[in-house]
């Protein structure tokens, strides 16, 4: 029986200590697992914990199997699936420069004025833009920049988090 | 009592006695200089030397398999740490409970390309349950006894405690607030023991409402403790079912049972995997669907309904889909399924199971494991019936190393209860037997301990023949020489036109002389009407032995499903061609 491959936000409450990061990503690699993002960062210093994000992609059975996986790590506390669990906000940031002059420049300035990015360096020969938004975005203005001068492009990978009031599971303890 | 200081070898050694540590394999190095001096002055641990740091390993996993134990292993950094890789890749994929201490070069070294050292935390990430290196010496206490609750808790596995030189060196607290086994508690892991009780209720009501039931256990069962493998008997006897069990998992239910179909799977009995093809629901406890006993997914048991009960929830419906699944010990999870079975006085479809036990009876009829005998060259099926009838009545610890004297092992030899059987099955490993049976006679100074082998296999961790030697173990090598790599060599033939590629092993040792020059007792057979004596000389004697078995060069396991066909298409015996040649996909799969 065929499954359709689906797009998963993952989110994983994980230790913040010497290589976590590397089991996760080796856990990917190792059982050919796909990463088309991959964000880290402290989130508790005190508890000492990190947050991972990771955009995957695969049948609902192989997604049931990185969910399984991952949790099976020792440092990783727990593993929210934020496609699977509702309404979720997605967010990346790019910076994207631009190097052209003439027409092409006030059109590139013009377009980046329409998608709300912020000109975050300026020279007579060229622009960066930094931009902020869900992941189609980034990928429609990046694609209008190729035709006016894109020259480089960075960027973050996605960051998620639930709608609503209620934290995910595990998530940060304020007190 | 005042808190006075240790260095951190000291500590190490004082967490391991506290951890009920009594003995430990391992080979000395520079970097692990400092443990090996303290172990010189102490008396609590016994060493145990090895060869070559694989053999330390497959020596804890023999030794931890047959006691239930975690096996501890001490090697020192750089190679030390990598010739430990193949062992604890193979605990791994057995789930079986190590602790390894690997030495690494001085903390302000690391990363400097140093004499011997060696990226271990980063080499065995991949291969262990879990890792850690220590960075100081306080940590040293805390951090011994969280690897020894992670390796033997949850779904066992080999844990890796890199221990810097200087650390090791440096002195720190001897009675820190850590200092003391685990019991729980753990940040971030907390393995689930207990199953969800209404799943439990809704398995037990499948089972009891089965036509055509089968129980397919494995090293689960195993690895929870000897109680399991207690309430297991009591179960399948409660419901008169049928059980069938993996090569992991010989020995959970006694093989003389007549509700026992032999194991399942690539080389299993022919009732047992068309018992579990024709199935309407299949009883999974403690195994994990793996690739030898499914055979092509796609025509794995197709029209039943599966229960799965496993401690590790990423092995649910990993390669197979279940009906019901549960989480938690096996043995647990047996407790509460029989006290549901017990409440609840419906009896289960007599006429159903008498028909489906007629079925199986016509197919055990067809006698699956029948060979033919021979007066003049000695079959190895018959010489491991031999064996097995005339060390039966002995408390037997019998280990194996890989390939088909594995296969015929599995079949012939016959395990009435748990932890007597040790063998690389996940893995594969050649060379695991024979270290693994020095592990195995440590524990079990007193006990019977043979390492059924190949000739091929045998070769590879020799030279611990030299531990058994310096510690007057007296473990018996029956070694079944076909003078090929038996397994490779029938893949070949049935596979790949016989083209005997690199399978025949030129060169073999007169191995009756390489017994004597280790200390050992040689001995061969070359004759069928010789096994007898031959067995009977070698396990009277209180010395090591090697046994030279000289079998037929061209006998070929039988059950076989061939790589890439059902599990209930098999090959029964060499006049048996397969319908249809193995497929391009089937090619491609190990």
């Amino acid at each position: 029986m065929e499954q359709a491959i689906e797009r998963h936000t993952i989110s994983a409450l994980v230790e913040n200590e010497p290589g976590v990061l590397a089991r996760v990503i080796g856990l990917f690699a190792g059982r050919g697992y796909n990463i088309e993002s991959l964000t880290v960062s402290e989130v508790d210093a005190r508890h000492h914990l990190s947050r991972i994000t990771v955009v995957t992609s695969g049948t609902p059975m192989i997604i049931e199997q990185i969910k399984a996986q991952l949790d099976r790590l020792i440092p990783v506390h727990t593993v929210s699936d934020l496609t699977a669990e509702g309404p979720h906000i997605e967010r990346e940031l790019a910076l994207i420069k631009v190097a052209e002059s003439g027409e092409k420049r006030v059109e590139s300035l013009r377009i980046a004025d329409i998608f709300r990015a912020r000109v975050v360096d300026s020279t007579t020969a060229s622009f960066v833009f930094e931009m902020t938004g869900a992941t189609d975005k980034l990928n429609a203005f990046i694609k209008l920049m190729e035709p006016l001068g894109l020259v480089d492009v960075c960027r973050t990978g996605v960051v998620a988090i639930s709608r609503g009031p209620k934290a995910q599971n595990g998530a940060v303890r304020t007190a | 009592m005042t808190n006075h200081t240790m260095n951190g070898s000291q500590i190490v050694l004082k967490a391991l006695v506290d951890e009920g540590v009594d003995t430990i394999f391992g080979y000395p190095g520079g970097a692990v200089l400092p443990i090996y001096d303290e172990l010189f002055k102490q008396n609590s641990i016994r060493h145990i030397l090895v060869r070559q740091e694989g053999g330390a390993v497959h020596a804890a996993e023999g030794y931890a398999r047959s006691t239930g134990k975690v096996g501890v292993v001490l090697v020192t950094s750089g190679p030390g740490a990598t010739n430990a890789v193949t062992g604890l890749t193979d605990a791994l994929m057995d789930s079986i409970p190590i602790v390894c201490l690997t030495g690494q070069v001085p903390t302000h070294l690391i990363g400097n390309d140093a004499f011997q050292e060696a990226d271990t935390t980063g080499i065995t990430r991949p291969c262990t349950k879990h890792n850690y290196l220590i960075k100081r010496v306080e940590d040293c206490a805390r951090v011994v006894h969280e690897a020894f609750y992670v390796a033997r808790t949850g779904r066992p596995g080999p844990v890796v405690v890199d221990l810097p030189k200087d650390i090791l060196m440096a002195t720190g607290p001897a009675n820190g607030p850590a200092s003391g086994p685990m019991q729980g508690g753990h940040k971030s892991y907390r393995p689930r023991i207990k199953g969800d009780i209404e799943e439990i209720k809704k398995a037990v009501a499948m089972i009891r409402a089965a036509k055509r039931p089968i129980f397919y256990c494995g090293g689960g069962i195993i690895n929870s403790g000897p109680a399991a493998s207690q309430l297991l008997t009591e179960f399948v006897r409660m419901t008169g079912y049928p059980i069938t069990l993996t090569l992991m998992g010989l020995g959970a239910y006694p093989a003389s049972d007549p509700q026992s179909l032999g194991m399942l799977g690539m080389h299993g009995t022919l009732e047992a995997n068309y018992a579990m093809h024709d199935c309407d629901v299949m009883i999974n406890l403690g195994a994990r669907f793996d690739d030898r006993v499914t055979g092509r997914l796609a025509a794995f048991s197709p029209g039943s309904k599966k229960i799965h009960v496993d401690i590790d929830p990423s092995s649910i419906n990993k390669n197979i889909v279940v009906d019901c699944a549960i989480v938690g010990d096996v043995g647990h999870v047996l407790e509460d399924m029989i006290k549901v079975w017990k409440a609840d006085q419906t009896a289960p479809d007599k006429a159903a199971l008498a028909d489906w036990w007629r079925q199986i009876d016509e197919w055990r009829a067809r006698d699956c494991l029948s060979y033919k005998a021979d007066d003049k060259i000695i079959k190895p099926q018959y010489a491991l019936q031999r064996l097995y009838e005339l060390t039966k009545d002995r408390d037997t610890y019998i280990t194996t190393e890989v390939g088909q004297h594995q296969m015929w092992a599995a079949q012939f030899y016959r395990f009435e209860k748990p932890n007597h059987w040790m063998t690389s099955g996940g893995l594969g490993t050649m060379g695991y037997g024979l270290p693994a049976a020095v592990g195995v006679q440590i524990a079990h100074p007193d006990a019977l301990v043979i390492d059924i082998a190949g000739e091929a296999s045998v070769l590879m961790n020799i030279q611990e023949m030299s531990t058994i030697a310096q510690y007057k173990l007296p473990v018996k090598v029956f070694i079944l020489n076909n003078e090929y790599m038996g397994m490779v060599r029938q893949w070949q033939e049935l596979m790949h036109g016989g083209r005997y590629s690199e399978s025949y092993m030129e060169s073999l040792p007169d191995f009756v002389k390489l017994a004597e020059s280790f200390g050992a007792v040689g001995l061969r057979a070359e004759k069928p009407d010789q096994v007898d004596d031959i067995i009977k000389e070698m396990i009277a004697s209180d010395r090591a032995v090697i046994a030279d078995i000289r079998i037929d060069k061209k006998e070929n396991c039988f059950p076989m499903i061939p790589s890439g066909a059902a599990h209930n298409e098999m090959l029964l015996g060499p006049d048996d061609k397969a319908d249809t040649p193995v497929s391009e996909e089937g090619m491609v799969l190990v």
